[in-house]
């Protein structure tokens, strides 16, 4: 049973959505929340009212098939020690339906909220063609550390490929049900980096917790936070990029208030302190001045800069 | 029997005349409070249009980025010092002056000591001190630190309205015939407003410095009673979509009941996108609003506002 995302993926939010709707048809992103039947009324609903929208593909794995939510039955049992089996049955499910409907396959559990948009922007300058997963990297026990499984990871579809076929070849198999310390050890198996997901001012964009928990609380320094981050960690506002892609332990009702904090509360007219590098970098976008004529200067400034950006393509291309 | 009855009907009589006087003389009645929806269809204030917006010429803007700035009233006390630690650290610095009023100094925190424990007494002094210092700001906001408020939305709200009028603005509630703006969700004044305010301090029978006889007014009904005197009526502030933009309960209560209002909806039934203010926040879900509103977002979604607000200076939060 094909169980694919229903609303047609783009939910409208604002004035300028361009660069948005670009990268949704550029960066396929298929998700999968990990979930059971007792978590689809007080926890799953609310993933699927909320940030799963934004995918371009949405699936609910279970271990039972329910056709009302609707979920994907894996043929497994319920618990944590499921949780590795969970894994490889819903990759392989995914491997199997889906390969060519997306570029890239996220894993998220039903208390992770991620930011669909935020991700596309962490993958988009890598293709699905290279060997390579981003999340929340942790350095034990790992040579080149793994994903935290609570905080997201994906995978990109050749990353996919060699995962289904580690386990056709028993290069990989199921040693324990810690589903994040064994993906990260067959990814290490089948050659798949672990990619680096942070900002360009190395802040981290997947997070283990809650944003109050990174933005306030100060971790006990014996807490295992502290020696499993393979990146130096950040307290207080530099814990977490503007444009971070997800968190973790998110309850119910956090769902709806990350959503009505990403996607709708603003400050009118804000100009953002932090601008990532592709936010500046619109050389060859036609600015509303050439497309309306439209007259205020703010347009007229934009105007100048392409076509002085055009003059000098130009000029690098007509010169000998 | 009969002259018993024949002296409590007259005894009842006269009680209730005494009673209609002194309420008449008082003009108040201590009766239930209806919120903003019930009784006043007249009294709102909107937002412009994104229309209104886009047709404005660039030498306005100006004029109006000018015009718009805002000096924040933000009374305080040392018994509440974590609150004061978070406005100073957080939303404070989004106003153009923010200064704090104390009913008594702390070596922690600086400011101005108006060394007065009567809560209207306090709000007089400190609004008198905002006139006098006012400069050539035209918006006056006045809130306590248990509320978060966001400063360019406050802007967004009296973009075109003239300050040079009477503008009395907030979380619009009745009391028996007064409608007035409540405190915990701030109160946004005109230059206007305040200038006609600070006059009639000056009359201690309209507006008495230590309140009422009778019964002891709370603060914001106190300013709505001076404030009706001189010809200035609460009114409550809304988005282009006339959803309110004051909060008196905190995000977190609001997404909560809109989960049982609105459960297919949540998120559009609950808060305006443009809020300005959320009230009974802790310090760190204040800490988590101030990465909300002015770092996280989604790429690749741009606003095309008409005017721009720069993020303020010496500033890692925001």
């Amino acid at each position: 049973v094909t169980l694919t995302n229903t609303v047609t993926g783009r939910v409208p939010l604002s004035k300028d959505g361009r660069m948005a709707d670009e990268l949704y048809k550029k960066v396929r992103i298929l998700c999968w929340v990990m979930t059971g039947p007792s978590n689809l009324e007080k926890k799953t609903r609310h993933v699927k009212s909320t940030w799963s929208r934004h995918c371009n593909i949405v699936i609910f794995m279970s271990s039972v098939d329910d056709p009302d939510f609707p979920t994907v039955g894996l043929g497994t049992k319920e618990g944590r020690d499921q949780l590795y089996w969970k894994t490889i049955k819903a990759f392989h499910y995914v491997y199997e339906h889906h390969i060519n409907e997306a570029d890239w396959f996220l894993k998220a559990d039903d208390d992770t909220y991620v930011i669909v948009d935020n991700l596309r922007l962490v993958l988009a300058n890598h293709t699905p063609e290279e060997p390579v997963y981003f999340g929340r990297r942790f350095k034990p026990y790992v040579k080149q550390g793994y994903m935290s499984g609570g905080a997201g990871y994906v995978l990109s579809k050749e990353a996919l490929r060699r995962f289904v076929g580690g386990f056709k070849t028993n290069v990989c198999t199921h040693t324990s049900s810690t589903e994040d310390l064994e993906m990260g050890r067959c990814m290490e198996k089948v050659g798949v980096l672990a990619g680096d997901s942070r900002d360009s001012m190395q802040r981290e964009t997947f997070h283990p917790f809650v944003p109050e928990q990174h933005l306030t609380h100060k971790f006990p320094k014996s807490f295992w936070y502290w020696r499993y981050c393979y990146h130096p960690i950040s307290e207080g506002p530099n814990c977490c990029s503007d444009l971070s892609v997800s968190f973790h332990y998110v309850g119910a009702s956090q769902m709806y208030l990350m959503e009505y904090y990403t996607y709708h509360l603003r400050a009118f007219g804000y100009n953002y302190r932090y601008q990532s590098l592709s936010e500046n970098n619109k050389i060859l976008e036609l600015p509303p001045c050439i497309v309306t004529g439209s007259q205020t200067i703010c347009d007229r400034l934009k105007c100048l800069v392409v076509l002085v950006n055009i003059l000098q393509l130009l000029v690098i291309y007509l010169s000998p | 029997m009969f002259s018993e009855g024949g002296s409590f009907v007259k005894g009842m009589l006269l009680g209730g005349l005494f009673c209609l006087v002194v309420s008449l003389l008082a003009s108040f009645s201590p009766s239930t409070e209806s919120g903003s929806e019930d009784h006043h269809n007249h009294h709102h204030v909107k937002a412009a249009s994104k229309d209104e917006l886009t047709h404005l010429s660039d030498s306005h803007i100006k004029e109006l980025s000018n015009q718009v700035r805002v000096y924040c009233v933000i009374m305080v006390q040392p018994k509440i010092l974590v609150y004061w630690a978070t406005a100073a650290e957080t939303w404070s610095k989004h106003c153009d002056k923010a200064v704090f009023y104390t009913s008594e100094q702390s070596k922690a925190l600086e400011a101005v000591d108006l060394n007065e424990k009567d809560e209207w007494a306090r709000l007089r002094k400190a609004l008198k001190h905002a006139y006098d210092n006012a400069g050539d700001l035209r918006w006056f906001f006045v809130a306590q630190p248990t509320t978060f408020a966001i400063i360019e939305n406050l802007k967004y709200l009296v973009l075109t309205k003239d300050p040079s009028q009477p503008f009395y603005l907030g979380n619009a509630m009745k009391s028996g015939e007064l409608e007035y703006v409540a405190y915990d969700s701030g109160i946004a004044l005109s230059y206007e407003a305040l200038r006609r305010l600070v006059n009639i301090f000056q009359d201690e029978d309209k507006c008495p410095e230590r309140g009422r006889a009778l019964w002891k007014l709370s603060e914001d009904k106190q300013l709505a009673a001076c404030l009706k005197y001189t010809g200035v009526f609460a009114e409550n502030g809304e988005d282009a979509h006339g959803k309110g933009l004051f909060n008196s309960k905190s995000v977190e209560t609001l997404i909560k009941d809109s989960m049982s209002d609105n459960p297919n909806n949540v998120v559009e039934g609950c808060c305006s996108d443009m809020a300005v203010t959320f009230n009974g926040m802790s310090p760190s879900q204040m800490h988590v609003m101030m990465f909300g509103v002015y770092r996280l977002r989604p790429y690749g979604h741009n606003f095309l506002d008409s005017l721009v607000f720069l993020p303020p200076e010496g500033s890692e939060n925001d």
